[in-house]
């Protein structure tokens, strides 16, 4: 059994993790979605940046921001020593 | 625990099922070359073929076990679950109409492809791994034990039956098509086929045959997407990788049409489409006189005619396809009217988003609902209690996406193609169009028709069915028929294993949450299990029944689905997990207001021609989901706080491992 102290501050780092991975969440669909008209000027390989975006980066984005989190919690988990066997 | 050699007996099973698909499209493709096998044999043997392997596995996983049954067993390791989740997930709509409404809608359609994975990263931090450590078998399970009482649980069935029927309905509609295609079957057998490939998985072996059975399925229609798509950018650029290809498509396409804009003989077609608008709009505000006056036309017509004239068929199908009554007329021209105005503008740039505030607001409302309403779908979530644990279930959301991603990455590379080819037909004469258009033509999936008179085809004279460019990829790309039907059987395995997937929540919920746990708690295991495939078979027939009618609405039923989830269980999960402080009072408060409220502005928008904001019918979740979270938030601090046993719930799911002990696995 962990201290009440212990496992408010497992808690804590958890959050600030959720909290960071659901702003570049955000950014990287809605805040990318809102400037689009303003990517589109830059074109790569043919592909203009804002349409871009939707259509390819922020998902990779997303599965990036799932595998951080889940490697992230696996080192607090340890940390606090509330791993699974 | 995991283990090792589970997963590695796996791996080498599914292995060797891969090879052997494989190795059966290169026999037929031979059978086809060498020896003329006909579409329709190679089209049975797709059906058959690979409902037989789905119902064999269906057969091998065959339980009578309660764990087994309802989250097979808790031992999918977190790669093999990604698979099952995506083909749980990619349901024909993806398979099929995705593609094809982003080359018709452009930027738009974007909404569609971020919206539907943007929500597993809500599933991944928020919500799986923690519905996992509380270890049960459904979401009205979690909000019972989360917020204590039967009303809770009532709540999040009612919540689950609407959200996974009509999603249920308008799969098993999907696979009727997708058969009837296939092998030229009527659309109620086609039903009734793919209902009973349905079942095969789902009856003998629940969550377990279906994990199984998801993830071969899972492997045909991935195959059966990357093929076409792969081989046609190859055609084009030299490059096999579609999704790294497709920017010289966007460019053509945007490059075309500056130049349509200004086309004389375009401006021409499109005064063609407004005069026809009009028309149809006097004829709207003249009913009911005009459908009577129309009805009349036609049959004096027909009389005049001798009875050898051959356009006399022509006639005597207008008769028929004629409106049945005034009303009908109404339904009919205000659709057509509406169509022909589209068909009136001038083209849109594909890559440019939304020009107004309006339009911007329409297409982020959508996407938050969509991402919300992906990460409170009950068949979903469902998906995370079958791993073997906390950790596997955070690496399962990723593994999960991975696998949707394969799909939802090439998806704007066939969209980018498809309008390509579309702008390649404009400025052909219309006795040299492609054979492709004609064979498609044939069943209504693209319409061509010599508006002008000037035997050139123009952009505004073409119009296509979504569906249409997946579908012809192949036969655009020059592909023997084998793989024609191969994606067809990519269309079914994706409608079939999203089916099964909703047909084993809504049992569940009936068996397991309403009749096990709130009326007859005494039920032995094995008639637990019995009592869920009774109702399996019934929910699968009822199902089929209202699918038989293919009624329009089912598919904007489904749209709804997202913004009803997004505004009534998302936030109660959220809350049940990161807020403490959340009660009973304030979730049942936020859930009932949320639905009510999306309900009303959904039918205010839909049959009132209301419009806050721009928000469309299909997004408007986005007033009721906010209003959820604050009505529960408000509610639940002027109530008492939840018991302290309550308190401790939460503690017990927020630790991976043994912090505190509350709360029992089954």
């Amino acid at each position: 059994m962990l201290s009440k102290e212990k496992l408010e501050s497992y808690w804590r780092e958890n959050r600030s993790l959720m909290f960071l991975v659901l702003l570049i969440w955000a950014l990287v669909s809605y805040g990318a979605a809102l400037i689009s008209g303003f990517l589109n000027k830059i074109v790569i390989f043919g592909f203009p940046l804002g349409y871009y975006m939707g259509a390819q980066g922020a998902l990779i984005v997303f599965l990036l921001l799932i595998i951080l989190y889940a490697k992230s919690m696996d080192k607090v988990d340890r940390k606090y020593g509330v791993e699974e066997e | 625990m995991v283990d090792r050699n589970f997963a590695e007996r796996l791996r080498k099973v599914y292995s060797i099922y891969t090879g052997g698909l494989i190795l059966l499209l290169i026999l037929l493709y031979i059978g086809e070359r060498a020896f003329g096998l006909s579409p329709t044999f190679i089209g049975y043997v797709f059906l058959f073929g690979t409902i037989a392997v789905y119902a064999a596995i269906g057969v091998i996983s065959r339980t009578g076990q309660v764990a087994e049954y309802y989250v097979a067993g808790r031992r999918v390791p977190a790669v093999f679950n990604g698979m099952a989740t995506a083909a749980d997930w990619m349901s024909a709509a993806s398979f099929i109409g995705m593609a094809g409404a982003l080359a018709l809608q452009g930027y738009n359609g974007l909404a569609f492809i971020m919206g539907w994975t943007g929500g597993y990263v809500l599933l991944g931090v928020l919500i799986a791994p923690y519905l996992r450590k509380f270890g049960a078998y459904t979401i009205p399970d979690f909000l019972d034990a989360r917020y204590g009482g039967k009303l809770p649980r009532f709540v999040g069935i009612v919540a689950t039956l609407i959200v996974s029927f009509t999603y249920l309905v308008a799969q098993i509609t999907g696979v009727g098509i997708i058969a009837s295609r296939l092998l030229g079957l009527p659309y109620e057998v086609g039903v009734f086929v793919g209902l009973a490939g349905i079942l095969v998985c789902s009856f003998l072996g629940g969550m377990k045959a279906v994990t199984w059975t998801q993830v071969a399925q899972y492997i045909v229609l991935i195959i059966a997407y990357l093929i076409p798509v792969t081989v046609l950018s190859y055609k084009y650029t030299n490059n096999p990788i579609s999704q790294l290809s497709y920017g010289f498509a966007l460019q053509g396409v945007e490059q075309k049409f500056a130049q349509l804009k200004e086309d004389p003989k375009e401006k021409e077609v499109r005064e063609i489409h407004k005069k026809r608008a009009e028309d149809l709009k006097a004829k709207i505000a003249a009913l009911p006189q005009s459908w009577e006056q129309g009805k009349r036309e036609l049959e004096e017509k027909l009389k005049a005619m001798p009875a050898d004239d051959p356009k006399r068929a022509e006639v005597e199908k207008q008769l028929k396809d004629y409106p049945k009554s005034p009303q009908e007329a109404k339904e009919k021209w205000t659709d057509a009217m509406k169509k022909a105005n589209d068909a009136a503008k001038p083209p849109r740039s594909y890559t440019a988003p939304p020009a107004d505030a309006k339009g911007m607001a329409n297409f982020l409302a959508l996407m938050l609902m969509l991402m919300l309403g992906t990460a409170g779908l009950p068949h979903v979530i469902m998906r995370f209690y079958t791993t073997p644990t906390v950790r596997e279930a955070r690496t399962s959301a990723g593994w999960a996406l991975f696998f949707i991603l394969l799909l939802y990455i090439t998806a704007p590379a066939y969209a980018a193609f498809g309008r390509y080819e579309m702008l390649n037909l404009v400025g052909k004469a219309f006795n040299e169009l492609p054979d492709w258009v004609q064979k498609w033509a044939k069943v209504n999936l693209i319409t061509i028709k010599d508006l002008n008179g000037d035997g050139i085809v123009q952009f505004a004279e073409i119009s296509i069915h979504p569906d249409m460019v997946v579908l012809a990829t192949p036969e655009i790309a020059g592909l023997p028929y084998v793989i024609a039907g191969f994606v067809a059987a990519g269309g079914l395995a994706a409608a079939l294993s999203t089916a099964d997937g909703l047909l084993i929540t809504i049992s569940n919920a009936i068996s397991h949450d309403l009749y096990y746990k709130m009326i007859n708690p005494n039920l032995s295991p094995s008639t637990r299990v019995k009592i869920g495939k009774a109702l399996l078979l019934v929910v699968a027939l009822l199902g089929a029944y209202v699918a038989k009618f293919k009624l329009a609405i089912i598919v904007e039923l489904v749209a709804w689905a997202f913004s009803l989830a997004a505004a009534s269980l998302f936030p109660a999960l959220v809350l049940g997990i990161w807020d403490k402080r959340m009660n009973k009072y304030g979730a049942i408060a936020g859930m009932v207001v949320g639905l009510t409220a999306t309900i009303v502005y959904l039918y205010l928008s839909r049959f009132k021609g209301v419009e806050l904001f721009g928000i469309k019918p299909i997004a408007s979740g986005i007033f009721g989901m906010p209003l959820n979270f604050i009505v529960a938030l408000v509610v639940s601090r002027l109530t008492p706080a939840p018991p302290e046993k309550l308190q401790e719930f939460v503690d017990h799911i927020r630790y991976p491992k043994g912090a505190i002990r509350a709360g029992a696995e089954e």
